[in-house]
């Protein structure tokens, strides 16, 4: 399980990380490490699946491009073979089984503005299931953060 | 990753060729090496400067939101993940979506378009949590506090993870049809 160092990783990383020749080592001094150690956690923290990755998260519209949230109402003997079809599409970044009629939601986006329609279209042509489409109007908060 | 043959995106976006070669370059994780842009750098073929100069234009931009650790949340003990949705009058969504955001427990908090008569909900926030009865309470906090207790609401559990990483961007395969 994660001691009180890989929180302290955690926690300290979910901000924002330096854009500069040595950022790692930076990161450690803040924490009291020293590099090797940082990267050696940060490599279990991956391993061990704690982590998803170590990296960017993009914003899909300051690239030009779309995000949309999506819900499908998937008849219960077909929700495998419909999830393994949505999830093949490298442009749908998560989906969760939901407790509702629509019960499968998902997020599509890309940095090309007109594939995420492209996307939706051909699931409900696929699967013929209608294909909710509910892209934000607004945001009133941003930044998924999570104490480990 | 074959990065040597430029493609053509019609509709692309503020992106030149060179930045979406390294947006796709670091979109799976940053090396965990001591200089881990001079090892993208050998990956999409330029530069460490020019990396580190892209990559700042890019967060200032708002292209990168930010960079850092992508945790899972399961993993780290958030197993009851609630998107919480209400059917809120037109006029008071704005006030409404500013008071849920306030709370620390709410990590998204947007206004969507209803589907109706499959989907009457409107302001959607999500909730992740330790346990079901947790999630319930804070729930049941915001409709107290921001006085929704009036308006049709749903709380949707997740069941079941399918997918959770990152859309991939900067293309791939499929883009050639």
């Amino acid at each position: 399980m994660l001691d009180e160092t890989d929180r302290a990783i955690i926690n300290g990383t979910q901000g924002g990380f330096p854009v500069c020749e040595r950022p790692y080592a930076g990161l450690a001094a803040r924490l009291g490490l020293d590099e090797a150690e940082l990267l050696e956690r940060l490599q279990r923290l991956l391993d061990d699946g704690v982590l998803d990755r170590f990296g960017p998260l993009y914003r899909a519209e300051a690239m030009g491009g779309a995000v949309t949230l999506a819900a499908m109402a998937v008849p219960a003997e077909r929700f495998d073979e419909v999830a393994r079809f949505v999830n093949g599409y490298p442009e749908v970044a998560h989906n969760y089984r939901r407790d509702h009629d629509l019960n499968m939601w998902f997020v599509v986006a890309s940095d090309r503005p007109r594939r995420v329609k492209q996307v939706l279209a051909a699931i409900e042509a696929a699967t013929g299931l209608k294909v909710y489409n509910m892209p934000r109007r607004r945001e009133f908060h941003l930044g998924l953060r999570l104490e480990a | 990753m074959d990065l040597s043959l430029p493609r053509l995106f019609p509709d692309s976006g503020p992106l030149d060729e060179r930045d979406r070669a390294l947006v796709r370059a670091v979109q799976g994780g940053l090396p965990l090496v001591p200089r881990p842009y001079a090892a993208v750098a050998a990956a999409a073929g330029m530069s460490e400067a020019e990396v580190i100069a892209r990559l700042r234009r890019l967060a200032a931009e708002g292209v990168i939101r930010r960079l850092g650790v992508v945790v899972r949340h399961r993993e780290l003990g958030y197993t009851a993940n609630a998107m919480v949705v209400w059917d809120v009058p037109d006029d008071r969504v704005a006030g409404l979506g500013r008071c849920l955001a306030r709370y620390p427990f709410v990590t998204l908090c947007y206004r969507r378009p209803r589907r109706p008569p499959a989907w009457p909900y409107n302001l959607f926030c999500m909730i992740h949590g330790r346990s079901r009865e947790g999630v319930l309470a804070q729930v049941e906090q915001l409709v107290r506090e921001c006085g929704l207790d009036a308006l049709p609401r749903a709380v949707l559990f997740s069941r079941r993870r399918f997918k959770q990483r990152g859309a991939w961007y900067g293309g791939d395969a499929r883009d050639a049809g």
